[in-house]
C-alpha cells in the first residue's frame, strides 16, 4: 500500500500499478489512448498528461504521462493542474487536426472513445485551418470494415492484433505522420479475434461490419447480459437488439472468464437469431394446413401426452432450465441425453476425474497464468478460441516473470517485451495435425488420438512411476516425455488442457494420471477440459443416459412418442443410428429455433426462442453456472422459451386443461432441490423480485430513442411495453441507473464514458473484477483429494491397418459449429469440405492435392477434395468436423478411400 | 368606455384566417421536413442524432447504405401527434438534413394520418441552408467524391513513399 496525494489530497493505493490506472480506479476521468487494462502501457498517445511534483512544497513540478508512472508512496500529482489540463486539451486538438468530419456516419458514434476524451479535455472547435490528411481504405474482409481517416495513430490495434493475439497480416506501415494501419494488401483480416479490433480502437477506424448491415447507435439498442452459445467456455457477452432484431454481439467484462475480449464466432455469430431459416409456428404434420396456432396446439398435444409414456432427449446447447423442464415432463427415468454414447462416455469421464477431486478446475483467466502448458489432442485455436489466446498470454508471460528482478513494473508493456525478445516459455501441443499455436510450442507432437493418450500416459508414468505405464513406446517418444515431466515438474503453475474433440476417452484419462502425478498434497495440478456445445457440461451432470438407450427403450415398445429440445441429432451421432432411432418413433415433437434435418422428421413442430429471446442457465467447461436473459420480447408470440412450452405440457400431462395453466415456478430453484449437484446455479443472477431503490434494471439506455414512433406505423397509440416477469431487468428505459450487480449489467455507461471503456467504472480496480464480483457460480467445490488412483486403460499402439484409415474429425472456429454458420461473413470463412491425408498415404493412394478422394464411413459417402498436411501420422486421415454435408458421422470413425477416377 | 371604444379605432390583431394567411417568419418552427443537398441527394445520413435529441422521443428511423456506402434513412418516421415543435432535431442535425419551416396547417380528424413517413417528410430543395452538402467535407468516399476529393482535403497518403 502507499499513499499518494492527488490535487493536495491523500489517498492510499496499491503500490506498484501506474498512476493512470490508480487515478482511473478512484475514479478520476483522466483521459488516454493507447494504454489497454489488457496490454499495458507503452505511452505513445502523451494524452494522460498530469502534473508530478517533487515534495509537498514544490509548486512547480514537472509534466509527465501517468501511464508511465508507477505509484510510490508519497507521491505529489495534480490531474486539474492548468497546465497539465491544458497540455491534455493541446494533445487532443492535435490528434483532430486531421480527423475527418463524420462522426453522423461513423458506426463508432455514441459509444466512442476518442469522442468522449475531446469532451473530457474540452476541446470544442477546430482552429487548424489547414487540409487534413486523407488515406485509401483497404477491404478487411466480412467482419470488420476500414476507415483509415479517422485513425489517431495510438498504435492499439497492431498493439493487440500483432502483439496480444499473435496476427500476422495487420501492421503500421509509412513513417512520420503518414503511418497506416492496415494489411500489406487488401485482403481478410485472419486472426480470430479481429472483431475485437472495433473495440480496441479507440475510434472509428475498424468497425464492426455485421452491425454496419443494420446499423443501431449504442444508445438505442436493448441490451442485455447474456453468454456465448457458440463454445463450451461460455464467455459473458452483451447483445443488443433494435426493431425486432438482434443487432450486435459486443464483450462482457467478466474477470474470471472472457476479460477484455472474445472471439469473432462469437461477436459475429449471432444472424441466425434474425434467419429466416428460423421457424415461426407451432407445425403438426399430420393436419391439413400445417401450421397451427397455439390452441390448437394445446389440444392436440393435451391429448398425446396424457395418453402416452413419452421420452425426453435433451441437448447440450439448450438450458439448463429447458433440459429440466423436459425431464420434469417425461420424468427421470424416461429422459435422454441428445448426444451419442461416445460423447455421453466422455463426460462420464471428465465428471468422474473432477468429482473425484484430484485436480484442479482451472478459470479461464487462471489459464492465463500457468506457466508450462501440454495440450492433448484439441485444436483450440478452432475448439476453444478463447482459450488460444489465454495461452498465447501464457506462453509470453512465463520468461516476463524475470523481469521484476531489472525493476520493469508489470504494466509497462514496451519494456517488458523489449526484455522477453523472442523468448517463450514452454507449450507442449499432441494434435494429429499442425495448430495455430504451433509457432508458440517448444515441442510439437503430431499423433494418431490413442498415440497422443499414449504419450500422455507416459508423461504420468515419468512424473510418478506407480502411474501405469505403456507398453511398446519407442526411445524418442520415451525421451520427449521424460522433457515434458521434467518441465512441468519445475513449473509452478502446470496447465493440462485436453478435450472431447478428437474423441478419445484415452486422451482424457490420461490427462487425469498426468494431473494426478504432478498434485501434491496441498497443490492439485490444474486440468482444462475442452467440450463441444455451451452446455455440454450442463447437460452431462445431469447424469442420465444416451441416445443408445433411449432407442433401445424405444425399440423395447416402453414409448412411442419423443420430445427433442433443441436438437439436431445429425450432428451428434450416426446417420444410420439416428434414422434408426427416429423411425421407432410413432410421434416426434421437436422444439427448436431452426429447421434442420431433425425438425424436418417431426411430426410436431415447435418454434422456441433463441438465446436472444429466452432466459436460462448454462454450465460452461469448468462448471461454472452463469445465466443469460432475454434480450427482447419478440413480435412473433411463438418464440417462447424451450422450458415455458414444456412446463405447459408437463401441467396439460397432470390433466391441467390450457385455460388453467400456470406460469412455471422457479425451475433452477427445483433443479437444485432435486439435484443437489445443480446446488448454487439457482444462486447465479439475483431472483426477478430483485430491486434496488425499489427499481428495476433497465435494458435501454436512458437516451434511448424513437418511443413514440417505432411502433407508430402500425398504430398511433403507443402499446404498453412488454413486462418481463422472469428477470429484475425491464424492457424500458425506466429504473434504476446507477451500477448494478455483475449478473445483471445489461450494458456499460458511465456519465462522460460512452464506449466500452466505461467497464473501468464498474471495476473494483482496473483491470479487476466487476464490483461486487464476477458473474457466474462454480459448481465443483474444490473437494479434498482422495488418495491418487490412476486410471487405467492404455490403449494398444496405433498401426495404421492397410485399407483402412483412421478418420479424425478436424474443429473449425468458422464451419464447425451448427448455429454460428447463418452468418454470411462466418459462412464465407467456413473452409469447403475437403480430406487431409498424410504426404505419404497421398503417395501410397497415388493422389494428388485437389484430387477427388471417395471417402466411406459407414453407409455414408463423399467425395472429397484432398489436401496434404505432411504432418499427419500414416494411416490418419481429416475431415472438418460438421462444415456443410459433413453431419451424420459416428466418431470417432473409421473410412475407406478411393481416388475418384475422372 | 372611453377606453373600449378608443380601441375599435386601433389596428386590428385578429386576421380572417383562413382567406387571410398568417406571416410567418422563415425560422418559425413547424412542420417539419428532410431536405435534399445542392445535388439532389439525399441530406439524411441516418445519424439518429436528432432521435436521440428528441424530447419527446417521436422520431424514429433506421439507417441503411446504397451501393457507393452512402447512408440514407431506410424508413424515416415522425409521430407528429406527440412532436412539440422544439427544434431539438433541427438543432442535432449534423447535415442539416430535418429542417423545420414556417407551416403549421397540418391539422387531421385522424391522428393516425399525423404518422409521416419518409415520403410525407422529404421535399426537392434545400430548405433554409442553400449550399451545404455534408459528404463534400466529410472523410468517407461514397461515389459524391473520392479520397481527399473534398473541401480542404488533402490527396491521399502514398504509404510507400519515404518523403518527408
Amino acid at each position: 500500500m502507499a499513499v499518494i496525494y492527488i490535487d493536495h489530497r491523500a489517498y492510499e493505493v496499491k503500490a506498484g500499478k501506474n498512476l493512470l490506472e490508480t487515478c482511473l480506479t478512484l475514479g478520476f476521468n483522466l483521459p488516454y489512448f493507447c494504454w489497454h487494462p489488457a496490454m499495458g502501457s507503452v505511452g505513445a498517445c502523451r494524452q494522460c498528461a498530469i502534473k508530478l511534483f517533487k515534495d509537498k512544497d514544490d509548486t512547480q513540478g514537472r509534466l509527465m504521462m501517468s501511464c508511465m508512472e508507477s505509484v510510490k508512496d508519497n507521491m505529489y500529482l495534480s490531474i486539474n493542474d492548468p497546465v497539465a489540463k491544458s497540455f491534455r486539451s493541446q494533445v487532443i486538438e492535435w490528434l483532430m487536426t486531421n480527423h475527418p468530419h463524420d462522426c453522423a456516419v461513423c458506426d463508432e458514434g455514441g459509444s466512442c472513445h476518442l469522442q468522449d476524451m475531446t469532451v473530457m479535455t474540452g476541446h470544442t472547435y477546430r482552429r487548424f485551418q489547414y487540409p487534413k490528411r486523407t488515406y485509401k481504405n483497404q477491404y478487411l474482409g466480412p467482419f470488420i470494415n476500414h476507415e483509415m481517416n479517422r485513425c489517431i495513430q495510438c498504435y492499439r490495434c497492431v498493439r493487440f492484433y500483432k502483439d496480444y493475439a499473435g496476427g500476422t497480416d495487420l501492421d503500421a506501415f509509412a513513417a512520420h505522420d503518414h503511418i497506416y494501419f492496415g494489411r500489406a494488401a487488401d485482403g481478410v483480416l485472419e486472426n480470430e479475434f479481429s472483431g475485437n479490433l472495433a473495440e480496441v480502437c479507440p475510434t472509428g477506424v475498424f468497425t464492426d461490419k455485421s452491425l454496419k448491415e443494420h446499423y443501431t447507435r449504442k444508445w438505442d439498442m436493448t441490451m442485455a447480459p447474456s453468454i456465448c452459445q457458440h463454445c463450451s467456455l461460455g464467455c459473458n457477452i452483451i447483445a443488443g437488439e433494435r426493431y425486432g432484431e438482434l443487432r450486435q454481439i459486443t464483450n462482457r467484462f467478466n474477470g474470471e472468464v472472457n476479460g477484455y475480449f472474445i472471439c469473432d464466432k462469437g461477436r459475429f455469430g449471432y444472424e441466425f437469431v434474425n434467419s429466416i431459416n428460423r421457424i415461426q409456428q407451432p407445425i403438426i404434420r399430420t393436419k391439413i394446413p400445417e401450421a397451427v396456432d397455439k390452441n390448437s396446439l394445446y389440444d392436440y398435444l393435451k391429448t398425446v401426452l396424457s395418453n402416452r409414456t413419452v421420452i425426453g432427449i435433451g441437448s447440450p446447447r439448450a438450458s439448463l432450465e429447458s433440459n429440466f423442464a423436459l425431464m420434469q415432463l417425461v420424468g427421470k427415468g424416461n429422459f435422454y441425453q441428445g448426444v451419442s454414447e461416445t460423447d455421453a462416455q466422455l463426460m462420464r469421464t471428465i465428471l468422474h476425474t473432477l468429482n473425484a477431486g484430484h485436480v484442479h478446475i482451472p478459470s479461464l483467466k487462471e489459464t492465463e497464468i500457468a506457466d508450462a502448458i501440454l495440450v492433448l489432442g484439441e485444436d483450440l485455436t478452432n475448439a476453444a478460441p478463447l482459450l488460444a489466446l489465454t495461452v498465447r498470454q501464457a506462453v509470453h508471460r512465463k520468461p516476463l516473470e524475470n523481469a521484476q528482478q531489472i525493476s520493469v513494473p508489470p504494466w509497462h508493456d514496451t519494456a517488458r517485451r523489449e526484455f522477453a525478445q523472442e523468448e517463450k516459455g514452454p507449450l507442449f501441443i499432441a494434435y494429429p495435425t499442425k495448430t495455430k499455436l504451433e509457432a508458440l510450442a517448444a515441442n510439437c507432437q503430431y499423433l494418431s488420438p490413442d498415440e497422443i493418450a499414449r504419450l500422455g500416459f507416459a508423461i504420468a508414468n515419468r512424473l510418478d512411476n506407480t502411474a501405469p505405464a505403456p507398453q511398446g513406446v519407442d526411445e524418442d517418444t520415451l525421451q520427449i516425455a521424460q522433457h515434458i515431466a521434467n518441465t512441468l515438474k519445475q513449473a509452478e503453475r502446470p496447465l493440462i488442457i485436453c478435450g472431447t474433440s478428437l474423441r478419445n476417452e484415452a486422451i482424457l484419462k490420461a490427462a487425469a494420471n498426468i494431473a494426478c502425478a504432478l498434485g501434491t498434497e496441498d497443490k492439485k495440478a490444474s486440468l482444462f477440459y475442452v467440450m463441444e456445445e455451451c452446455n455440454s457440461m450442463g447437460l452431462a451432470m445431469m447424469e442420465v443416459p444416451s441416445l443408445k438407450q433411449a432407442t433401445e427403450a424405444l425399440k423395447k415398445k416402453e414409448a412411442n412418442t419423443v420430445i427433442i429440445l433443441e436438437n439436431d441429432l445429425y450432428r451428434r451421432d450416426a446417420k444410420s443410428a439416428i434414422d434408426d432411432f427416429l423411425e421407432q418413433c410413432e410421434e416426434l415433437i421437436v422444439l427448436d429455433h431452426l429447421h434442420h434435418e431433425t425438425s424436418n422428421r417431426a411430426t410436431v413442430l415447435i418454434p422456441v426462442g433463441t438465446f436472444a429471446e429466452a432466459e436460462g442457465t448454462l454450465v460452461n467447461n469448468e462448471g461454472r453456472a452463469q445465466c443469460f436473459f432475454q434480450v427482447f420480447a419478440p413480435k412473433n408470440e411463438n418464440f417462447r422459451e424451450s422450458w415455458r412450452w414444456l412446463d405447459e405440457f408437463r401441467q396439460f400431462k397432470q390433466g391441467i386443461s390450457p385455460e388453467d395453466l400456470q406460469a412455471p415456478g422457479d425451475l433452477m430453484m427445483e433443479m437444485a432441490a432435486s439435484m443437489p449437484q445443480f446446488k448454487g446455479a439457482e444462486e447465479v443472477a439475483p431472483s426477478a423480485d430483485f430491486r434496488i431503490s425499489g427499481q428495476k434494471i433497465p435494458r435501454e439506455p436512458h437516451r434511448y430513442s424513437g418511443r413514440t414512433a417505432m411502433l407508430a406505423n402500425i398504430q398511433v397509440s403507443e402499446p404498453k411495453p412488454p413486462e418481463d416477469h422472469d428477470s429484475a431487468l425491464s424492457y424500458t428505459m425506466e429504473g434504476y441507473r446507477g451500477i448494478p450487480p455483475a449478473p445483471l449489467i445489461p450494458f456499460f455507461w458511465a456519465p462522460g464514458w460512452n464506449s466500452a471503456q466505461s467497464v473501468n467504472k464498474y471495476q473494483e480496480e482496473v483491470g479487476g473484477p466487476i464490483r461486487g464480483g464476477d458473474t457466474g457460480k462454480r459448481l465443483f467445490p474444490e473437494t479434498p483429494a482422495i488418495e491418487n488412483a490412476f486410471l487405467n486403460t492404455i490403449p494398444p499402439a496405433y498401426k495404421a491397418s492397410p485399407g483402412e484409415w483412421l478418420v479424425v474429425p478436424l474443429q473449425h472456429i468458422f464451419g464447425s459449429e451448427e448455429l454460428s454458420i447463418y452468418t454470411h461473413g462466418v459462412a464465407e470463412r467456413a473452409p469447403h469440405p475437403y480430406i487431409a491425408i498424410s504426404q505419404q498415404d497421398a503417395n501410397d493412394l497415388n493422389t494428388r492435392e485437389y484430387q477427388l478422394m471417395q471417402v466411406t464411413i459407414g453407409t455414408l459417402n463423399y467425395e472429397l477434395p484432398v489436401m496434404i498436411k505432411k504432418e499427419l501420422p500414416h494411416g490418419v486421415v481429416g475431415i472438418p468436423y460438421h462444415v456443410s454435408g459433413l453431419i451424420g458421422i459416428a466418431w470417432p470413425a473409421k473410412g475407406i478411400l478411393k481416388p475418384v477416377m475422372t | 368606455m372611453a377606453l373600449t371604444f378608443l380601441h375599435m379605432f386601433r389596428k386590428r390583431e385578429t386576421i380572417q384566417y383562413p382567406e387571410e394567411k398568417v406571416v410567418l417568419h422563415p425560422r418559425w418552427r413547424g412542420r417539419i421536413v428532410l431536405t435534399r443537398d445542392p445535388d439532389m441527394g439525399e441530406r439524411c445520413v441516418g445519424c439518429y442524432l436528432c432521435a436521440a435529441a428528441c424530447p419527446v422521443d417521436c422520431i424514429s428511423l433506421q439507417a441503411t447504405e446504397d451501393e457507393h456506402g452512402r447512408r440514407y434513412p431506410e424508413f424515416f418516421r415522425i409521430n407528429f401527434s406527440r412532436c412539440i415543435f422544439c427544434g431539438y432535431c433541427e438543432e442535432a442535425c449534423p447535415t442539416y438534413a430535418i429542417q423545420l419551416i414556417p407551416d403549421f396547417e397540418m391539422a387531421e380528424y385522424n391522428r393516425q394520418n399525423l404518422v409521416y413517413e419518409k415520403e410525407d417528410l422529404l421535399i426537392d430543395g434545400q430548405g433554409k441552408y442553400p449550399g451545404y452538402n455534408y459528404y463534400k467535407v466529410a472523410g468517407l468516399a461514397i461515389g459524391v467524391k473520392g479520397k481527399g476529393e473534398g473541401d480542404n482535403e488533402d490527396p491521399p497518403i502514398d504509404i510507400h513513399s519515404l518523403l518527408p
